[in-house]
């Protein structure tokens, strides 16, 4: 084992009412990282999220987050959920959910304070959601809650940073700007990101695992149409975007 | 209306209507928010168990009330937290367990329990001094607990999966909340009676609900609202000889259909917000 693990999964099995999710997981993501995981929906993306989060407890394996349980790391992880399931008028505003970010740095029943809110500041500045700080949260386009939570996983100063199909909600107008921001994040903290959008993961993206049940990593950018078959249980043609700049990956 | 105030009994009741409203306005925002209305129907039903013990073992049913309210909120709590049984049957067995167990308990003790009706369906005109204190001190509690722990019950209440992640302990959190409803039901119960206090809890902060989205002047506004339907409730009873306790929640009931009417005509005529 190397110090610069930040995530270390080893053999994990998860299942829901014996229905597998995830079988023998191992994965490793050094510092700086950013690793695409890309698979078809209900391929357990989520969950294996979940597991690095401490959320959902594996049937066996081992899970290590910056050296420790994910229980005691999470406050060094910034977590960026597919859809919240909030309704549209809860009363909070963007600033108070960014705050809510400063949760693990701060703990129960104390208050936030002068550099929680600094911090808000600039989590928010830095996804261009200052302007609507005051705003309610359900106000919003999806693709600015998006950004909002963003800034709420930003705010803690996360080592590493979960993103669960953060392209579901951004708009393609946002989606540059969203990946210049990952560009810049990168070079703090480790990113993992989950998408079933294959062409959108790619682009950006240093890594690239496939997960279906079990896990496709080979610690390279270069998918295999054999892999990805592989993970999609049936052919697979690769299709490159015109929208959004791209890299065309090995002739297939 | 005026000549009304002359008597003790009129200004406990009023006393007695803003000492609810304070209770409701502010534990009513996170029913409403948190979506445990039906919940909180339940831990009010389940506290009738406790006024039966009360009128069986001759102490305070309204002690007895508070005894079963709580213990039926952690119940709930553990059971839906811990066990894999459904949130909707375990509201649905706690609330008639509670309710059997009252029955069965006013059965056994011997004669005639006096004031039950005033439990079941309260009456603001008969609030003793006593009830008032405890009314008081509930409400000094439940004041204390959201002021200690507002960031923990906004972030319990928006996005409890985040709240895990960021290490909140939220099933502990979750159960002072159960608590405090059931605290809430204990001061609500003199007022309007144990079957129309989820009335309390909700109404109030719905309609706070339509006019802001900023919690705490919702609570404020709830608060103020819940004011303005136990007096006004008041009044009607006084005026037109009704029941206090069903005439506050037909009131606010009324009060707040309209909102939602007169709303959505608004909407209609306003363009769509994007």
């Amino acid at each position: 084992m190397s110090d610069s693990d930040v995530v270390r999964l080893e053999h994990i099995w998860v299942s829901y009412n014996s229905t597998p999710a995830l079988e023998d997981i191992n994965l490793h993501v050094k510092e700086h990282d950013f690793l695409g995981i890309i698979g078809p929906n209900g391929g357990g993306k989520s969950t294996l999220l979940k597991v690095i989060l401490g959320l959902v407890q594996p049937d066996k394996g081992m899970v290590t987050v910056l050296g420790n349980p994910p229980a005691r790391s999470r406050y060094k992880v910034g977590y960026v959920p597919q859809t919240s399931r909030f309704s549209v008028d809860f009363p909070v505003s963007v600033w108070d959910v960014v705050m809510m970010g400063r949760y693990g740095k701060t703990g129960l029943l104390k208050k936030y304070g002068k550099p929680d809110r600094e911090a808000a500041r600039k989590a928010l500045e830095r996804v261009g959601m200052l302007d609507h700080a005051s705003a309610q949260i359900g106000a919003l386009s999806g693709g600015q809650q998006q950004r909002a939570f963003i800034a709420r996983a930003l705010v803690g100063e996360p080592r590493l940073l979960l993103l669960d199909e953060p392209m579901a909600s951004v708009d393609s107008a946002m989606q540059t700007g969203f990946y210049e921001l990952l560009a810049n994040l990168k070079k703090e903290m480790a990113i993992i990101m989950v998408s079933h959008d294959i062409g959108a993961v790619s682009v950006f993206v240093d890594k690239i695992a496939c997960l279906n049940v079990q896990l496709y990593y080979h610690g390279s950018k270069e998918i295999t149409p054999e892999i990805l078959e592989a993970t999609y249980k049936c052919p697979v043609q690769l299709i490159a975007h015109g929208e959004i700049p791209h890299r065309v990956l090995k002739e297939h | 209306m005026l000549e009304a105030f002359q008597f003790e009994f009129m200004r406990n009741a009023l006393l007695a209507g803003l000492l609810a409203s304070i209770a409701c306005g502010i534990v009513g925002v996170y029913v409403v928010v948190k979506k445990i209305v039906s919940m909180s129907g339940s831990i009010a039903h389940a506290s009738f168990g406790g006024i039966g013990l009360g009128y069986l073992l001759k102490f305070s049913p309204v002690l007895g009330a508070m005894l079963f309210a709580l213990l039926s909120a952690l119940t709930m709590g553990l059971v839906t937290r811990k066990t894999k049984l459904p949130e909707d049957t375990a509201t649905g067995i706690l609330w008639a367990l509670g309710m059997a167990l009252g029955v069965i308990f006013i059965g056994l003790s011997a004669g005639y329990a006096p004031d039950l009706m005033s439990y079941l369906f309260g009456n603001i005109l008969t609030v003793p001094a006593s009830d008032l204190y405890l009314m008081m001190a509930l409400d000094i509690v439940i004041l204390g607990i959201v002021v200690a722990f507002y960031k923990e019950f906004l972030l319990l209440s928006f996005d409890e999966e985040f709240g895990t992640a960021v290490g909140m302990p939220v099933n502990g959190l979750y159960l002072l909340l159960l608590c405090m409803v059931a605290l809430t039901v204990v001061v609500l119960i003199r007022v309007v009676g144990m079957i129309l206090v989820i009335a309390m809890l909700t109404f109030p902060a719905a309609l706070a609900r339509q006019f802001t989205h900023d919690m705490k002047k919702m609570m404020l506004l709830a608060v103020v609202f819940g004011m303005i339907f136990t007096m006004g409730g008041l009044w009607l009873s006084y005026a037109l000889n009704l029941a206090s306790g069903a005439t506050i929640i037909l009131l606010s009931g009324l009060v707040l259909m309209l909102s939602y009417i007169l709303s959505a005509v608004f909407k209609k005529v306003k363009p769509e917000r994007a």
